[in-house]
């Protein structure tokens, strides 16, 4: 089989399915990013971007792939995964999807590397960004922020899917057949997921409202850590640098023939263009603290801003600055998440009492050399995690530590009888069904009528303070995950339509009624009276006078 | 060489009409088009970066990609315009399709005039639905949501089963097979047409009448 393929095209294929591996990777990521994402279209070919698709490269997520690769590349029985997964403010994880970049054994010698492999392997990354926005954690990378964050992990070898649990579908992206075996790129998806949106609007039970497997042991506990799908600014890690993009420089110019079609002429070079060279890293590192990198949180924009540098395409412009000064002793370092709810939680999360047994993965990261953890938080229902990763900074440097913690799921509907509510945890405690395990009664399963809170998304979130508004009931009341009223936006004002009519559709409580003036007792009411009486009865001749004008 | 046909349906509500056609057309340019070529001397040629675009839609709980062109953009609102005003306009019940093929163009001896050899079509039918309340349109925003992710996927699997496509030209045939008009990406050789049917399935064919005399042009 190897005989049939010449050396140079032998070269080229490895090189071809390594960017490739790593181009999947950052679409994949960056997809989850929760942004809208936007390349610009280049009529004049820069050399830099491969398979002619201006996929931007972040770092540490290249970093990332190719430490997961560590030299490999995707064969028979060796596949390059990464699984995103989603985690709550509280701490609970769930894997929502494991996108699978596979080699099988059909070969397909005909096939011309250069050309044809490279073609539809440029193809296979466009059916892969569209294909991204279609999976049921598109939509919810897009809200994560505050309640939730969406992370990524990328591992080589076999495909571990028992996370996804049970009735998980696939999509397959696509299949390039190559001289050496046939890539594929699939995506297996938890689909239950898909029904929490609609949940409140439509009163058929969910078929799976409940995800109640997601503690299972892993059999095949992997030693890659969970990632943030974010992105953190320059400035903020000064410490951070990345081993270097030096692969990134090793450019693909391509030149296709076209006579006969038969015949390629296809070159790679390597670090022959006009885009930065480590010398004008050198001098970038300077102004690297006062970055021009724009940087939000978890839940918003992702921005490359280096106009201020002056430098070439902005795909470089980025790996440039991190490969300043190529520090190899901290040859990696893992970007701790942004101001809002994206904290990896630090070990001081108490391990359940019922479930301390099964553990579920938590990552923590402790960065050296000034680089931060989460800056101050903005909202209160981050402060708990917040105070807890600064916990973890201080532990020693460099040191990843895995935490195991283990709490009731944000969807784990247990029979409740079995526990009692005192032990749980779970973020909507406050609706949790008082009487038994009743599915009808289920809040989770049967949405009422109408809610009774004026906010019952925040009431949950403050779990100890529920307002004077959401008396009684609460178990009647359902929990809405998504709510989309017509025309409004919800990424640029932090007060949309969606959430206005989510505060304001309920009336206040009339003054009359509250608790504070009602104390006055019967007795002193009637007390009052004669006094209020003889008031009346002095100015009697006026009230005569007003009823005759009335006459 | 048979000309592949693809088929999608769509039910969609009145407004949701053109972001669901232009969701579909541009994920189909999108796997449909490549970067500006510039050819070099021996007949060696590079090829141009095409950015992407996510595009949320208004209507639908819906996020497609498309290549980054305004031209290209441009282009397709404008047809889909003209399409969704046709469909409103029709009084009928609601039933229309639009038809993106890619073509070749075949020189052919004077004085017969180039003929167009379609090697894929794309057909899109349509049904609008009308809706009363506003959970129902809610309802639909995400239903015509998921549909569209189906579709998606169907695009994808039919596009990634790497079925025939025209072979890469040589400087001179480049005209033949890429539409080399826009500034930034070059898809192939295109031609959107709709049309609009009445309920006994019949078509109003304007647009038809156009391709006939478009083909008989001398």
């Amino acid at each position: 089989m190897e005989t049939d393929l010449n050396s140079q095209d032998r070269k080229d294929l490895d090189k071809f399915i390594k960017f490739f591996a790593l181009k999947t990777v950052q679409v994949i990521v960056q997809a989850r990013l929760g942004e809208k994402i936007c390349t610009r279209s280049s009529s004049s070919p820069t050399g830099s971007d491969w398979f002619n698709l201006a996929i931007k490269d972040i770092p540490e997520v290249t970093h990332e792939a190719k430490k997961a690769l560590a030299g490999q590349l995707p064969a028979i029985g060796r596949s390059m995964c990464v699984e995103i997964s989603l985690k709550t403010s509280e701490g609970d994880s769930m894997e929502l999807e494991i996108w699978c970049l596979e080699m099988n054994e059909k070969c397909d010698k005909e096939i011309k590397v250069s050309y044809a492999v490279y073609n539809r392997l440029s193809l296979l990354l466009k059916s892969l960004l569209a294909i991204t926005r279609v999976t049921p954690a598109y939509r919810l990378s897009r809200k994560q922020g505050h309640e939730y964050v969406i992370l990524y992990r990328i591992y080589f070898g076999e495909v571990q899917l028992n996370g996804l649990g049970e009735g998980f579908q696939t999509v397959r992206v696509g299949t390039v057949g190559t001289p050496v075996g046939t890539i594929t790129l699939s995506c297996a998806y938890r689909i239950n997921l898909a029904f929490m949106s609609t949940r409140h609007f439509e009163r058929t039970p969910p078929i799976m409202g409940i995800i109640i497997d997601h503690f299972v042991d892993r059999p095949y506990p992997s030693s890659s850590p969970m990632h943030p799908c974010n992105y953190r600014t320059a400035g903020e890690d000064t410490g951070v640098t990345y081993p270097s993009v030096e692969d990134s420089q090793e450019v693909c110019t391509t030149s296709f023939s076209t006579s006969p079609p038969s015949q390629c002429v296809f070159t790679v070079t390597k670090a022959h263009f006009q885009t930065p060279t480590p010398v004008v890293t050198d001098t970038l590192r300077v102004p690297m603290a006062g970055l021009a990198f724009s940087h939000q949180l978890s839940s918003s924009r992702l921005s490359c801003q280096p106009a201020a540098l002056g430098v070439g395409s902005a795909d470089l412009a980025c790996p440039a600055v991190f490969a300043a000064g190529l520090n190899t002793t901290h040859p990696y370092q893992l970007m701790v998440p942004g101001k809002e709810g994206g904290v990896p939680l630090a070990p001081n999360q108490p391990a359940h009492g019922a479930q301390a047994g099964d553990q579920e993965r938590l990552a923590t990261y402790t960065p050296s050399d000034g680089a931060h953890c989460a800056a101050t938080p903005s909202s209160s229902e981050d402060t708990e995690a917040v105070s807890n990763s600064s916990e973890g900074r201080a532990s020693p440097h460099d040191v990843l530590e895995t935490i195991f913690v283990r709490k009731v799921g944000a969807f784990v509907n247990k029979p409740i009888n079995q526990v009692t509510l005192t032990s749980l945890d779970i973020p909507f405690a406050m609706f949790a069904p008082k009487n038994l395990e009743l599915e009808d009664v289920d809040p989770m399963v049967n949405p009422p009528d109408s809610p009774e809170t004026t906010s019952p998304l925040q009431g949950s979130l403050h779990s100890d303070g529920s307002s004077g508004g959401s008396s009684g009931n609460t178990q009647d009341d359902f929990v809405m995950i998504d709510f989309k009223p017509a025309f409004s936006k919800d990424d640029i004002l932090p007060m949309d339509l969606g959430t206005f009519y989510r505060e304001f559709q309920n009336p206040p409580q009339l003054s009359s009624l509250s608790i504070d003036i009602g104390a006055q007792s019967m007795a002193e009411d009637l007390d009052s009276l004669p006094e209020k009486l003889a008031v009346h009865e002095k100015n009697v001749r006026e009230f005569d006078a007003f009823v005759e004008t009335l006459q | 060489m048979n000309c592949r046909s693809e088929v999608l349906e769509v039910s969609v509500e009145g407004r949701q009409v053109e972001e669901a056609m232009l969701a579909v057309l541009h994920t189909v340019l999108l796997h449909r088009s490549t970067g500006k070529f510039h050819y070099k001397k021996e007949g060696t040629y590079s090829i141009g970066t095409v950015g992407t675009q996510d595009i949320d839609c208004d209507f639908i709980d819906f996020t497609y990609v498309r290549v980054s062109s305004e031209e290209l953009d441009r282009a397709l609102r404008k047809v889909v315009g003209e399409f969704r005003d046709a469909l409103r306009n029709s009084g009928g019940d609601g039933l229309g399709q639009m038809s993106l093929e890619f073509y070749q163009k075949k020189k052919s001896r004077w004085p017969f005039s180039d003929e167009c050899i379609p090697w894929e079509v794309w057909t899109v039918k349509v049904h609008v639905v009308a809706l009363a309340t506003e959970q129902e349109r809610q309802i639909c925003r995400e239903k015509v949501g998921e549909k569209l992710c189906e579709k998606i996927i169907n695009i994808v699997e039919v596009m990634n089963r790497h079925e025939y496509l025209p072979k890469m030209p040589t400087q001179s045939e480049v005209d033949n097979v890429f539409d080399t008009g826009l500034r930034d990406v070059q898809p192939y050789l295109y031609k959107i047409s709709f049309q609009i049917t009445d309920a006994l399935g019949s078509s109003v064919t304007t647009t038809m009448r156009r391709l006939i005399k478009d083909t008989l042009a001398l």
